[in-house]
């Protein structure tokens, strides 16, 4: 198929004269309506929960788990209504906040830490640095339960339970190797001529950092930003632990509130949060989409 | 002034591997030197411990008589170059070109100033608010010379800047740095630059003085006509000079009153009185003769009797102006260039026939088989 067709109409009457090519054009639509038939089938499957999880947020609740269908027969916003105000003296809007507290400078820490540390491994000479290296990888393969208990101890004896610190402050000191690493290797990834031809313009290795090096980073280091928000904004387990008071829950843990064990939940009311607790992470997502893609894609580097 | 001086320069990796062994060079003030040689011989690491990138094991380097050995690359008074440009993906052509002057404190006005100088210049005028993926590698390159430019160094370094660059933007930006060059040295600024390449082209038409290395080792330093009409050893002759020098293993003959025959398989060649002295003050059997293409002829009647060859010709290529012809004797392929105009004359339809080729002997070399050193100079 490397003809080439001067216009539509030498086309349309290469393709009446020709009935090889006309077979052969649509032996390739029938192909690819295949492709696009299975990959729409599979792209709804893992879509589903999502849609049904707005869908069930405008239903009433007794229609919740008794029809399949996505559309509400009897359409409602008293889950949104209701959901909003929890059954609490605070709104819902207090718990995005408090969730804001501890995302924002565990992002921020994160990414610094990081970054720094990233830095020392891809680009300096340190005595031992392969034992320390493989050390890095150790801990991104230990799982967290595994530290819950000692470190929940440590936090005690600091005073610091029912705040958000212990949320964050383990990030000052670029704790989650996987970010380390991620870094690392994409830094691994871009050639050190400008550092050097910086080197010679007379930076030091801090001014390196900050003019040469964080900007080529930039879009690893948004990555890194984007994972940890939408993880931290997800997690559970930790604010389950360290947070006692209602007035200090975070979005996760509010969800769990209207789940009582003895009354009826009201799963719309929840669903219905659920939906709105997700749009952060979405709307974050969408803006640093591009360069999320490359930064997890490629070294960085453009010919 | 920014006279640099290498004295006995040595650099040896971690891992124990022996880079540069020892070298000792001076490279005056203004001066446009020449570094060349094949990949692995060290011209690029030898030019990094000058800029300061690499640490120097032993020996010492001196800018302008101040050891700069321990100094970082930002004290040393250089600027260098890159092969693929270096320039900050994020920064605009005009904050490139500042930057260095911006991190040493210069004042806004005077950073302006220096920039607007440099890139009318290098003609970057129109281009100062693109960044650099918006620029052909011709522009990147001319941005990457001109922030050498605007820091006013002692020494200029250019690690095989034009490597990158397709042959004719290549034949441009010689001439445009050989120019810049000439303007720096005519307005009194320094102009020092040490140059590292692996085109000869780039070394014979820019070089004041041309260096070749091989293995870490300094081969022969010298201007680009004596290296390419004395070079003093196999190696030089070979790696100078397109097409190359021919070579052949032979055998030096003394005869009885004290002449000296060259075997070139069967045929003999005798040598002129001038080489004949050298030579025989270092008198050695078994050498390599070299003569570059252009000193062999097509013989006529006025060749001597004894630089006269018998060969066979094999192919010819054509180069436009002139033919490479290579001819073979006996077992030995050897390489001449005649004219175009010539060729039509004489030689046309002639591979496979035998010609005589005159070989002007007072300009071949004899090298000594073992040190690979010219016996002939």
């Amino acid at each position: 198929m490397n003809k080439v067709f001067p216009n539509k109409a030498a086309l349309s009457a290469d393709l009446k004269n020709n009935p090889m090519l006309r077979a052969e054009i649509r032996k390739q639509r029938v192909g690819a309506s295949i492709r696009y038939i299975i990959l729409l089938f599979f792209g709804l499957v893992m879509l589903y929960p999502l849609f049904w999880m707005f869908s069930a947020a405008f239903k009433p609740n007794h229609e919740i788990f008794s029809s399949l269908s996505l559309w509400p027969k009897n359409f409602s916003l008293d889950g949104f209504i209701n959901g909003w105000n929890t059954g609490t003296e605070y709104t819902f809007g207090r718990f995005f906040i408090n969730t804001l507290y501890y995302v924002v400078p565990k992002v921020i820490l994160t990414v610094i830490s990081s970054v720094i540390v990233a830095y020392g491994f891809a680009r300096f000479e340190i005595p031992f640095k392969k034992f320390w290296f493989v050390t890095l990888v150790a801990t991104i393969l230990l799982p967290t339960s595994v530290l819950l208990i000692p470190q929940y101890l440590m936090f005690r004896e600091m005073g610091m339970l029912d705040s958000y610190l212990p949320l964050y402050l383990p990030m000052a000191f670029a704790t989650q190797g996987f970010f380390v690493f991620m870094l690392i290797q994409f830094l691994r990834g871009l050639p050190t001529d400008m550092e050097e031809a910086a080197q010679i313009d007379g930076c030091n290795s801090y001014q390196l950092l900050w003019y040469i090096v964080v900007p080529m980073l930039k879009p690893a280091i948004i990555s890194v930003a984007l994972f940890q928000f939408m993880w931290s904004v997800n997690d559970f387990l930790g604010p389950l632990i360290y947070i006692s008071s209602v007035e200090k829950y975070p979005i996760a843990l509010a969800l769990k509130l209207s789940i009582d064990v003895t009354e009826g939940t009201q799963w719309n009311e929840i669903l219905a949060m659920a939906s709105i607790a997700i749009v952060p992470s979405i709307v974050v997502f969408l803006i640093a989409q591009n360069y999320f893609v490359e930064g997890i894609s490629s070294g960085g580097v453009k010919g | 002034m920014s006279k640099v001086v290498f004295e006995n320069l040595t650099k040896v990796y971690s891992n124990g591997f022996k880079a540069v062994h020892g070298i000792n060079l001076e490279i005056e003030d203004g001066e446009f030197l020449v570094v060349i040689g094949p990949s692995g011989c060290a011209k690029s690491t030898t030019l990094r411990m000058l800029a300061g990138l690499e640490s120097v094991t032993g020996g010492s380097i001196s800018i302008g008589g101040k050891v700069v050995n321990g100094l970082p690359p930002k004290d040393r008074g250089i600027a260098m170059v890159f092969q693929n440009y270096a320039l900050y993906p994020h920064m605009s052509v005009r904050e490139n070109l500042g930057f260095g002057l911006k991190l040493a404190k210069v004042s806004k006005a005077d950073i302006e100033k220096q920039v607007n100088e440099a890139a009318e210049l290098l003609e970057l005028t129109p281009l100062l608010d693109r960044l650099p993926r918006q620029l052909s590698g011709g522009q990147a390159q001319r941005v990457a010379v001109g922030r050498a430019i605007v820091k006013r160094p002692q020494v200029f370094l250019f690690d095989e800047p034009l490597s990158n660059l397709d042959a004719k933007l290549r034949a441009s930006m010689r001439v445009r740095i050989s120019d810049l060059h000439k303007t720096l040295k005519k307005t009194n600024r320094s102009a020092t630059s040490v140059y590292v390449t692996h085109d000869q082209t780039e070394a014979m038409t820019m070089g004041d003085r041309i260096c070749v290395m091989k293995d870490g080792h300094i081969m022969q330093v010298d201007t680009p006509a004596n290296l390419y009409k004395y070079p003093k050893n196999l190696f030089v002759a070979g790696f100078i000079g397109a097409p190359e020098m021919n070579m052949v293993e032979t055998r030096l003959d003394r005869t009885g009153e004290g002449k000296c025959h060259l075997a070139l398989s069967s045929q003999m060649l005798g040598l002129p009185d001038e080489k004949l002295q050298k030579v025989l003050t270092n008198f050695t059997e078994d050498v390599v003769f070299g003569i570059r293409p252009e000193f062999i002829k097509l013989a006529d009647e006025n060749s001597p009797q004894d630089e006269i060859i018998k060969g066979t010709i094999v192919r010819m290529e054509n180069m436009g102006a002139e033919f490479y012809v290579h001819f073979t004797v006996e077992d030995r392929e050897l390489c001449t260039r005649v004219p175009s105009d010539v060729v039509e004359a004489k030689l046309s339809d002639s591979i496979g026939k035998e010609q005589l080729f005159h070989f002007e002997m007072s300009n071949a070399h004899i090298f000594d088989k073992k040190t690979e050193i010219n016996i002939s100079l």
